[in-house]
């Protein structure tokens, strides 16, 4: 019984995410005593590659249909099929997440989107994810035959355990999309914020958009990407994309710095699955201190500068 | 243009979050319920600036209990002509879009209308999953939507971008932040609420093909470490050797 892994290559490259993705593939495999099977867009050669992350094999298509879902469903259900496969795991990005539910129906599948580890097999298959804005865990059973599970971000670490293989290529033809691409537009030389190990975010505590210099200058020492609050992109002081929290972008980065932000509900909720939380604020009851790891109260136009000061030192010695 | 817009019932989002029964059924006790906010802010005022734009009725269907008829009655007070309420506990996604595309089936809509995710569960499946049961393009995580010529265009949001699609109508359509603004009922909207149809369907047999079977809660942060603000070498020689995030 194989598991098929299906990841996106982008301009033919791999993220983090896909590595996971096939690691995680790999372990559910050796689990349930299967081939860890690849299906994705790269190139032989670069798709092949993925066979250092545990792939037995791997199945490669081209197309420029990726923006379609019904593509990609129907691509990745011929794979699934031709291997036999009883398991899909997918990565829980926008990708993952607008095809998750058609291959559900497709497959005639159980599906749980963002897992945040590796499911148990004891007496049927249950996986873990975090449900009400990360405030609690539930554990879901799957009562399906087949099943797919969308992988969160650090959901497995990345470990190189086999060596590249021979990709296949996956016979696509007859398969079509739906919809047209008009164009995508990505912004570049920044780490989008989804994927940002390190993130620096401010608030209204910075009293205007001018005064933005400071957490730039911190971000660039230690190579962040910046966040803001609700209420700054909603004045228009930083671009909507920048928003974080319940109804902007939910993240879960390794070190999340809140500048002059107080720490509301809405807030907390996108953010408080991130590893390391530090928070600078003049007001020692600002709530935010109670979800933080470390906290320093006071002045942050004298705080920040001096961190990134001392950041400065700590990375020339 | 015929427009259905899916809408469902989440906790509001200052509910405290408490489980029963050892921890396998989410405490309702004391829970204020609100209309989940995509589905409220973003996807039924788009479909009632596509209705106001080229014409045609905006109806709301909701999978729950009777109980949910209180925000059913506000999505008809902030513009939508007429509601549908399939009447069953929406257990999985699955059976909630299974209920929605049975309904659908036969209506003609042109285009159907979903949060891009529920604020409580986040599952994100049931757009997908309907439009993948009607067998229409799915366009997912929209920003920005235009209609015109029998044609969609949709700014979808991908990492550190977007992608910009069209297609022909019908469309099955989830919508992020930034579709359109959060409208206010009026006085006038509340009480014309009251006399527009909700009707109420029985709900379809389907499987679940998964279920919670419990919940934990994260452990508890360890508290807070306050460093003073004079002494940033301490911070940073904490979040290299104690926390290894720099």
């Amino acid at each position: 019984m194989s598991v098929l892994v299906f990841v996106e290559a982008i301009n033919n490259q791999y993220k983090k995410a896909a590595f996971e993705a096939v690691c995680y593939g790999a372990k559910v495999a050796e689990m349930t005593q299967g081939d860890c099977v690849v299906v994705t867009n790269g190139s032989a050669d670069v798709a092949g590659e993925l066979g250092k992350y545990g792939a037995n094999k791997v199945l490669s298509f081209q197309s420029d249909n990726m923006h379609d879902t019904a593509f990609v469903t129907q691509a990745i259900a011929k794979a699934y099929e031709q291997c036999g496969a009883k398991q899909l795991v997918l990565c829980d990005n926008s990708r993952g997440k607008s095809i998750a539910g058609r291959l559900a129906i497709k497959l005639g599948a159980g599906v749980v989107t963002g897992a945040e580890s590796l499911p148990s097999t004891d007496g049927g298959m249950t996986v873990q994810r975090g449900v009400f804005s990360g405030k609690a865990l539930a554990t879901y059973a799957y009562s399906s035959d087949n099943n797919i599970i969308s992988i969160s971000r650090n959901a497995t670490p990345i470990v190189e355990s086999g060596s590249a293989v021979t990709a296949e290529s996956l016979d696509i033809s007859g398969i079509s999309a739906a919809t047209q691409l008009v164009e995508v537009k990505r912004v570049e030389g920044t780490i989008p914020l989804p994927e940002a190990e390190l993130v620096v975010s401010a608030g209204r505590g910075m009293k205007g958009p001018e005064n933005w210099g400071i957490i730039d200058d911190l971000a660039d020492v230690i190579g962040a990407t910046t966040a803001c609050s609700r209420p700054v992109s909603d004045t228009g002081w930083r671009p909507h994309h920048e928003h974080v929290g319940q109804t902007g972008i939910a993240i879960k980065p390794n070190l999340y710095i809140a500048i002059g932000i107080s720490g509301a509900i809405q807030h907390l909720a996108g953010v408080n699955s991130s590893k390391t939380i530090v928070v600078i604020n003049k007001d020692p009851e600002a709530p935010f201190f109670k979800a933080a790891d470390y906290g320093v109260v006071g002045d942050l136009f004298d705080v920040v500068p001096r961190l990134t000061e001392s950041i400065k030192k700590f990375k020339s010695a | 243009m015929n427009l259905l817009v899916c809408i469902s019932k989440t906790p509001e989002t200052t509910s405290k979050i408490g489980f029963t029964d050892n921890n396998t059924t989410f405490a309702t006790d004391g829970v204020q319920y609100i209309m989940n906010p995509y589905d409220e802010w973003y996807a039924l005022v788009k479909a009632l600036e596509v209705k106001e734009a080229l014409g045609g009725t905006v109806t709301v269907i909701n999978v729950g209990p009777a109980a949910n008829d209180v925000i059913i009655r506000k999505a008809l007070a902030i513009g939508a002509d007429e509601a549908v309420r399939v009447d069953a506990e929406p257990k999985s996604a699955v059976f909630v879009a299974q209920q929605i595309a049975a309904y659908a089936k036969d209506k003609a809509y042109d285009m159907i209308l979903t949060g891009k995710e529920t604020i409580d569960y986040s599952g994100g499946l049931v757009g997908g999953m309907v439009a993948e049961l009607m067998g229409t393009p799915f366009m997912s995580f929209v920003s920005n939507l235009d209609v015109a010529d029998g044609k969609v265009t949709a700014t979808c949001d991908i990492e550190g971008g977007v992608e910009v699609i069209s297609a022909s109508l019908p469309v099955v359509v989830s919508a992020s932040k930034g579709l359109a603004e959060q409208r206010i009922p009026n006085m006038r909207g509340i009480m014309m609420a009251k006399r527009k149809p909700l009707n109420v369907v029985e709900a379809q047999s389907a499987d679940d093909h998964v279920s919670i079977k419990g919940y934990t809660l994260p452990a508890e942060k360890s508290g807070v470490k306050l460093v003073d603000a004079e002494n940033m070498d301490e911070l940073v020689r904490l979040l290299h050797e104690e926390a290894k995030a720099l």
